[in-house]
């Protein structure tokens, strides 16, 4: 009874049209991002821009110091890749042992890592950014991972458990018959058929980490290896609405992550409707 | 899976906790080392979770009661940080400003995501690719997004000029410079990024209705609205429950957008408890009135996880 009628047709239509308006500020953002400078000021924001104009994504691509771009394009790369390997492979172990003990404490520690998804961070920052302190890990690259590993491994060990739960014990069992060590099992045989564990891990925790601002201002602010949303925070800081350049700075720091939702963007809805009904 | 009595020769009733667990819960529990994998394994996940959220948060909690400025020494003041928060009335405004926010923000886009989500269902040609187009924003970064809506609402920007161009333009204003209107600008951007959000939860919690279902109530001759209250939301019940929660948890602690827009101001007319606790303990040196801040905004998280998921999941699942 639910059929294709005109009905639907017109529901379609009404649906792009709120699509586009729901996305109509990326049309400002690319339109302004092309403007010269004199264009910016004299032309309103509706009016496209009058030529492509390159200018605004050179200057803030070369801008230095604090505001270094490039440099904070790396560090965010760099710390982004190395929080999901150990939150893959620190989460995964731990949600293996949790998921598959049958130990009660197993079911504490489950519940301890429950309630540390909802703990806001703000309370620990200021602790966390004093040890850091100490052991001479704010403004490093390692420290920031080792941080964001620890911040985001209760989501990561939540995830793993609720899929190992779902994954019966033929396999590791067939695999000890053959004579595998357990190490062998885990890694050869059942990290292997977690897959779409790990890709909604490595896409939610991923995100997290490339988007976060709060922890990498505090920990990172001010240091050289200041990742994006840092450095395109100075750098808009010392832009009094100069509006291109800003918009050329946003959309360098959205290309990479918008890049890849659009090529995995099955892979990224699914790992967010599923992964996070667990 | 096993607790469930299959054939009538096998009438056993199985204890509860061995039944949830299945064979292996039979074994004694004496020797319940891992069949699989070392318990050891665990153990950086676990020490890396209780140093970094629990062993920090308590620290934190500590220094709450304290007068610490983050260097040298400090003193016990008991609840003295306490009683500041709550006789300072620009702290009780970033306390309402968070709650409004938080509250408005989760009401707002999920009854744009449900309406999408519902509009998407079932029938157009073209579903996918709306849904990822109404999903681009939730994976951009709140700052980037903040600073594209701050030219939108800049005195300039686009949103004065439609004004304008329809006859409005005495209604232009500063919206982010306009203590007034500077709360809502937040809003704004807040349910512009969490309505795709919301909308992907509830497609995947619709996906599970059966059509079934509804075809049945619209033969039995209820309206469009009344299938969608006694026959859609109950069954979505779930969906609902992640969707708000996750909402408000998200939305108590609202910090980027609020730096990037009006980064507190005008007067204050936007601060909210996790920028107060981020000027208190790192501009200005406060850390023991930062923390106190901390441990209310951690308390109130915690109370409205809880009580959301109460009120959601109030009733027990039936399968």
């Amino acid at each position: 009874m639910f059929r294709y009628t005109k009905f639907t047709a017109l529901r379609e239509v009404v649906f792009w049209v709120i699509a586009v308006a729901f996305l109509a500020p990326f049309y400002f953002l690319v339109a302004t991002s092309f403007k010269s400078d004199q264009e910016t000021l004299t032309t309103t924001a509706l009016t496209p821009p009058s030529s492509i104009d390159f200018g605004n994504f050179i200057a803030v691509l070369t801008a230095t110091g604090n505001s270094n771009v490039i440099m904070g394009l790396i560090n965010s790369i760099l710390i982004t890749t190395g929080s999901i390997l150990l939150l893959v492979l620190f989460g995964a172990l731990t949600g293996y042992v949790i998921a598959r003990s049958t130990r009660r404490w197993s079911r504490g520690v489950y519940f301890l890592f429950l309630v540390a998804i909802i703990l806001p961070t703000q309370l620990g920052t200021v602790p966390l950014y004093i040890g850091a302190r100490t052991v001479g890990l704010t403004g490093s690259i390692w420290g920031m991972i080792i941080l964001y590993t620890g911040m985001l491994l209760p989501l990561s060990i939540f995830l793993y458990a609720g899929f190992f739960r779902g994954l019966g014990t033929d396999y590791e069992e067939a695999a000890t018959i053959d004579g595998a060590s357990r190490t062998q099992i885990f890694f050869r045989i059942v990290l292997p058929l977690m897959s779409p564990a790990t890709g909604t891990v490595a896409i939610l925790c991923g995100l997290i980490v490339w988007n976060d601002f709060f922890t990498s201002l505090i920990f990172l602010g001010g240091s050289a290896n200041q990742t994006l949303p840092v450095a395109m925070y100075y750098y808009i800081g010392s832009l009094v609405s100069a509006w291109n350049k800003i918009f050329a700075i946003v959309i360098v720091s959205m290309i990479p992550i918008l890049g890849f939702y659009l090529f995995a963007q099955k892979r990224f809805i699914q790992g967010f409707a599923g992964g996070l009904k667990g | 899976m096993t607790g469930t009595v299959e054939s009538e020769t096998e009438l056993i009733v199985l204890p509860k906790k061995g039944a949830r667990r299945g064979p292996e819960a039979q074994q004694p529990r004496r020797s319940g080392l891992l069949k699989f994998g070392h318990w050891w394994w665990a153990l950086p996940g676990i020490i890396l979770v209780v140093l970094i959220h629990y062993v920090a948060t308590a620290v934190g909690g500590f220094f709450a009661f304290t007068d610490w400025s983050g260097i040298g020494d400090f003193a016990f003041i008991g609840f003295d940080n306490f009683v500041k928060i709550f006789q300072d009335p620009t702290k009780i405004a970033a306390l309402g400003n968070t709650l409004f926010l938080a509250f408005a923000s989760v009401v707002l886009s999920n009854i744009a995501g449900l309406a999408i989500a519902l509009g998407l269902n079932r029938g157009l040609k073209t579903r996918y690719v709306l849904r990822v187009l109404f999903f681009m924003p939730v994976v951009l970064s709140p700052l980037a997004v903040s600073y594209i809506w701050k030219f939108i609402f800049d005195f300039n920007g686009p949103l004065n000029a439609m004004l304008g161009a329809v006859g409005l333009e005495e209604l232009a204003k500063p919206w982010v410079a306009d203590p007034a209107w500077a709360i809502w600008t937040v809003l704004i951007v807040i349910v512009w990024q969490n309505t795709g959000f919301a909308m992907v939860i509830y497609i995947a919690g619709l996906a599970a209705v059966p059509v079934e279902i509804e075809e049945a109530a619209a033969i039995d001759g209820t309206n469009l609205w009344q299938r969608f209250w006694h026959v859609t939301l109950p069954a979505i019940r779930p969906a609902v429950a992640i969707a708000t929660t996750l909402g408000i948890v998200n939305g108590l602690r609202v910090f980027d957008q609020i730096m990037a827009l009006t980064a507190g101001g005008p007067a204050g007319a936007t601060e909210t408890l996790a920028t107060q606790v981020y000027k208190q303990s790192f501009s200005l040196g406060n850390f023991g009135y930062g923390a106190a801040l901390a441990l209310l905004l951690t308390l109130i998280i915690l109370a409205f996880a809880l009580v959301q998921q109460r009120v959601t999941n109030g009733r027990p699942e039936e399968s």
